[in-house]
């Protein structure tokens, strides 16, 4: 059954849909979108080290954004510069050292548009075995962790004040992204994975009104988006990354509709 | 914030000792010594900016480079802060609101509503509610889950007169019934004075503290919120002869 490129496409695509639909929710929550992107670009310094030094791809991304992440911290605490500004320095300075590698390595033959944008031909069924298990750790440890990530996205004093202990809450989020940026990045490609975090979760924020039902939206929207665009990646002979998150941007824009009638309905 | 040390008693939930806290090298507070016991009721009053909600997260462990001591017994609180603002992006009910630190069974979650008076809301998005309204879910929440030690801060806030005076009864009914400690944040003189039983007035540093009778004599509290306001304790006190006396240590910083 794995045999058809095709079939394994779809089973990996599911299987991150399944990881990016409560992750994304926490993203768009907590306003780690600009987070989630340095992490993703980071994330072809990751897949060069593989390359060079013959490494699984998913570990050394998952190595490497955690390092970046970690850096982050470092930084806020050392210096006044604002946020954005060091998520930008980061993003842009790791993804260029990354290219320049690339440069030297002029033994391997790249396929950097795959890497940027994903490709369904590249899912081996290695791969699958690695987004299959690695998305059940990661939700596993999304369940442990929910109370007080929860209650310190809401608020991060109330969490504090009554022992939930959110920063270490937060640090396993950190590592929880780094690890989905790893094993969705041949599928959906390291420039659009933030889409994929962000664009079905907020499709959920339209239609919900609990956070459990945005949850539950948010992967359907992400199961669906996988569907459509790997069907029609597969009929008009498109990349697979730009195929997922045009289906899920076409199920945000339906969201909206309901918005709209919510409103009107209130008037 | 371990088992009890020597120097308190059982009865005692926090304990500060000569804490302050500095943020950019400006000290917000400093030198503040203050204990809570089950079933006492703290409160701490001084004008904006003189460091009640930072004394209140000291005592709380919100921040954890401080100068000085707390020590901490108990570690079921509940905690209503001075500001709680909840993004669009988080659809969240009341009922969600509820057990956000605890998971409560539903009568538990109805009858700490029905207490503030707003088990009515329980469906409602909060983003939805008024301010007072607000106000009564966050108390709602930080006494259902019984807690050791009750921590708020401007509770009543935005809420309309006969609900902040029927609240700050309750207050006093749960510091009985639940037989907690409570430490109080509060700019209403009239109202807090009922229940309180030790008040800190706080400006930066520890004015003067005492039973509210004892307060409202003291010369600095007498500097800081008018002779008028003095005359409103002492009114207060006046009329409600039945306060319980306590030997009120005051201390001059």
């Amino acid at each position: 059954m794995f045999d058809d490129f095709f079939i394994r496409a779809l089973v990996a695509g599911l299987g991150v849909a399944f990881v990016t639909g409560p992750l994304g929710c926490f993203v768009v929550w907590r306003r780690l979108s600009y987070f989630g992107d340095t992490l993703a670009h980071s994330a072809l310094l990751g897949v060069t080290i593989a390359y060079s030094f013959e490494l699984n791809i998913a570990i050394s991304v998952f190595l490497i954004s955690s390092v970046i992440a970690l850096i982050l911290i470092q930084l806020q605490r050392k210096t006044n510069l604002p946020g954005d500004a060091l998520l930008g320095l980061l993003a842009h300075s790791s993804l260029a050292v990354g290219l320049v590698v690339i440069g030297f390595l002029t033994f391997i033959r790249f396929d950097i548009m795959g890497l940027l944008f994903g490709d369904i031909l590249a899912v081996t069924v290695n791969d699958l075995i690695i987004i299959w298990v690695g998305g059940a750790l990661i939700l596993l440890v999304l369940k442990l962790i929910w109370k007080p990530l929860f209650a310190s996205t809401v608020n991060y004093e109330l969490a504090e004040a009554e022992g939930l202990n959110p920063d270490r809450a937060k640090a396993i989020f950190t590592i929880l992204m780094a690890a989905i940026i790893a094993i969705s990045i041949k599928m959906v490609g390291l420039l659009l994975i933030t889409g994929m975090l962000i664009i079905p979760a907020a499709m959920a924020r339209n239609i919900s009104d609990t956070p459990k039902k945005m949850v539950l939206f948010s992967i359907i929207g992400g199961l669906l988006s996988v569907i459509i665009g790997l069907f029609s990646s597969l009929e008009f002979n498109t990349a697979s990354g730009p195929s997922i998150i045009t289906a899920s941007l076409i199920l945000f824009i339906l969201s909206l509709l309901k918005i709209k009638q919510s409103i009107h309905l209130k008037n | 914030m371990s088992s009890s040390k020597m120097g308190s008693n059982n009865n005692t939930l926090v304990k500060l000792k000569n804490a302050g806290y500095q943020q950019n090298s400006k000290w917000l507070v400093k030198g503040v010594s203050l204990e809570v016991e089950k079933g006492k009721i703290v409160t701490l009053i001084g004008p904006n900016g003189s460091g009640k909600s930072t004394t209140a997260k000291i005592a709380l462990g919100i921040y954890k480079k401080i100068e000085g001591e707390v020590e901490k017994y108990t570690n079921k609180v509940g905690y209503v802060p001075q500001k709680v603002s909840i993004d669009w992006t988080l659809p969240l009910r009341v009922n969600d609101f509820m057990v956000l630190t605890e998971n409560l069974k539903d009568d538990a979650i109805d009858q700490a509503l029905s207490l503030t008076g707003v088990v009515h809301l329980k469906n409602k998005n909060l983003g939805n509610l008024s301010g007072g309204e607000f106000q009564r879910v966050l108390l709602a929440r930080a006494i259902s889950k019984k807690p050791d030690l009750l921590v708020l801060d401007e509770p009543v806030q935005g809420v309309d007169f006969t609900g902040e005076i029927a609240l700050y009864e309750l207050i006093k009914k749960i510091s009985e019934e639940l037989n907690c400690g409570i430490l109080l944040i509060s700019h209403d003189l009239h109202t807090v004075m009922s229940a309180t039983d030790h008040v800190v007035c706080l400006n930066g540093h520890v004015c003067c503290s005492g039973s509210p009778s004892d307060v409202a004599k003291n010369n600095e509290y007498k500097a800081l919120f008018g002779e008028q306001a003095s005359q409103t304790l002492s009114i207060y006190e006046h009329k409600h002869d039945h306060v319980h006396s306590h030997e009120g240590e005051i201390k001059k910083n």
